[in-house]
């Protein structure tokens, strides 16, 4: 994407709230259970596996995998100026927890699937948008 | 193998209205028209009709026409009634019908499935179209993808069909295979929307969508209604045109229902939902004379001729490439109407209404000796399928 920053028609739910407001301390957060401490995404009103109400968000590294990918060549939403990338990474700490996403901050040609990204924000009025972006910061 | 109740049903009419790109006709006018047809068809009349049952049950360029709008039409006395978008896809208006009928709550369920996509406004959140219907612009699952730009289906199965390629080393050029088998069939449906030849280098050089998913990939709106009458098998023996037979339906949602969080990024729910018609049946996939699989995006077809069986996973691409195996002399003659890709996109019951006329022997493009089709519909969490023979099941 190019210029200014596309319309996200962010509509946060009770329970995801925390999830578009995260960014604003530079931490991605995902839900947690406090019982059985699996992952659960996208969050919900208690943890699918052990059914506890003790779930929560918690920080994750922000750092995963690109599971697969599309480069948009339409204009589907207005402001969406392509090409643009839409991809499901999947995180460190647990790769069933994928999330959608623009990969940013590099050319449409070199994503590819297995690609090591890390997670950036977008101010998007009130919310910051997770994105992500190739792996600058770790090691190999 | 206990009672398969669905086999209680057949399918005793069948119609369609005018088909068109945009023909700025009403959801319900062209409900109208179809279902008129259809009762025609079953040899009935609407004071016949006890029973009626569609998909997704409200208005709108996705929706088309509600029941209760039919209902109010034709002035029809009902006993039972039934509309839903949280089907196993849009053929769960079908299942629906069917254990109305086994259940003795309706003997004539005049079934049908409207969109007005054609002439309806384009895809914008909060639009309601495309494959998250109403979706789209609220707090719910879509939520994590509108943000994105990925406001259509389309970008949500290209995720797929490229992790399909990367896996298992499929090619767009076996993905246009599906494209261009369409076409060609389309060529004689008088209701198909597009009839000019396409070839696979058509195919190959057409603009890019969400790549990997060209234009020809993707579906064509248009406008038009789809109606069948589900009745009693009792009444087979009087159904003018020939009674269909429900043998086997498949409505299994075992994964989780959600097009960005299934458990495998190179199928979809087809895979459960095929896997549970094959096990009310002693049919097998061997028996299956001609097969009408959603083509809502040529990718989906892959997925649901893979969830089938008609070859191995991840094995698709090789199986459909060239078109042999899938064209009418093929071993598994595919979408003989065209499919959506070409003759527009009527939401998986053009795919239903051309495997009855299949089983009548009644098609343009007539399979010979069709005595059992496969038909399935719908693509990510929203998935159905029926196994229809010739005759009473």
């Amino acid at each position: 994407m190019s210029g200014d920053n596309p319309p996200r028609f962010v509509l946060a739910s009770p329970e995801s709230e925390f999830y578009w407001r995260s960014g604003a301390d530079g931490r991605l957060r995902i839900q947690r259970c406090g019982e059985c401490s699996r992952w659960v995404h996208p969050p919900g009103p208690a943890c699918p596996f052990c059914h506890s109400r003790r779930v929560g968000p918690e920080p994750v590294a922000g750092t995963g995998t690109v599971a697969t990918y599309t480069i948009n060549r339409k204009e589907w939403i207005p402001g969406f100026t392509p090409p643009y990338v839409f991809a499901f990474v999947e995180l460190d700490e647990d790769p069933t927890v994928r999330i959608g996403t623009n990969i940013v901050d590099c050319e449409i040609e070199e994503v590819e699937i297995g690609m090591r990204v890390e997670v950036l924000f977008e101010e998007s009025g009130e919310w910051h948008v997770p994105l992500f972006r190739p792996a600058v910061t770790e090691g190999t | 193998m206990s009672e398969r109740m669905e086999r209680r049903a057949v399918i005793s009419g069948a119609a369609q209205s005018e088909v068109g790109r945009r023909l700025y006709r009403t959801g319900i006018d062209l409900t109208v028209e179809a279902a008129l047809r259809a009762v025609e068809d079953a040899g009935l009349t609407t004071a016949d009709i006890d029973g009626v049952s569609t998909y997704p049950g409200f208005g709108g360029s996705f929706g088309g026409a509600m029941g209760a709008e039919l209902h109010e039409a034709l002035r029809l006395s009902l006993n039972w009634r039934s509309a839903g978008v949280e089907t196993a896809g849009p053929l769960g208006a079908v299942h629906n019908a069917i254990l109305a009928v086994a259940t003795g709550l309706a003997r004539h369920v005049l079934v049908f499935r409207t969109v007005v996509e054609g002439s309806g406004g384009p895809l914008r959140p909060g639009s309601g179209g495309g494959g998250g219907g109403g979706m789209a612009g609220s707090a719910g699952p879509f939520q994590f993808m509108i943000p994105y730009g990925a406001a259509s289906a389309a970008c949500w199965v290209a995720c797929y069909a490229r992790r399909h390629m990367h896996d298992y080393g499929t090619t767009r050029s076996q993905l246009g295979a599906i494209a261009v088998n369409g076409r060609a069939n389309a060529v004689a449906n008088p209701k198909a929307i597009y009839t000019d030849p396409m070839t696979i280098d058509d195919y190959l050089a057409v603009r890019m969508v969400s790549d990997p998913l060209c234009l020809y990939d993707c579906d064509v709106p248009c406008d038009g209604s789809t109606a069948v009458v589900v009745s009693h098998r009792d009444y087979a023996p009087d159904a003018p045109a020939g009674a269909v037979g429900v043998n086997a339906m498949g409505t299994a949602i075992r994964g989780r229902p959600s097009w960005d969080q299934f458990d495998d990024l190179t199928s979809m729910m087809m895979r459960h939902t095929a896997a549970s018609m094959w096990e009310r049946t002693e049919l097998t996939v061997d028996d299956v004379d001609t097969a009408q699989l959603y083509d809502g995006f040529s990718w989906l077809t892959l997925a649901w001729i893979e969830a089938m069986g008609f070859c191995g996973k991840g094995e698709s691409g090789a199986f459909v490439e060239g078109g042999v195996n899938i064209g009418p002399d093929g071993s598994v003659p595919l979408n003989t109407s065209g499919g959506q890709l070409s003759a527009g996109r009527l939401h998986g019951f053009g795919h239903l209404h051309e495997a009855v006329m299949q089983l009548r022997g009644a098609a343009n493009i007539q399979v010979p000796g069709c005595e059992v089709v496969a038909v399935g519909a719908g693509g990510g969490p929203e998935t159905g399928c029926l196994l229809l023979t010739k005759g009473p099941s």
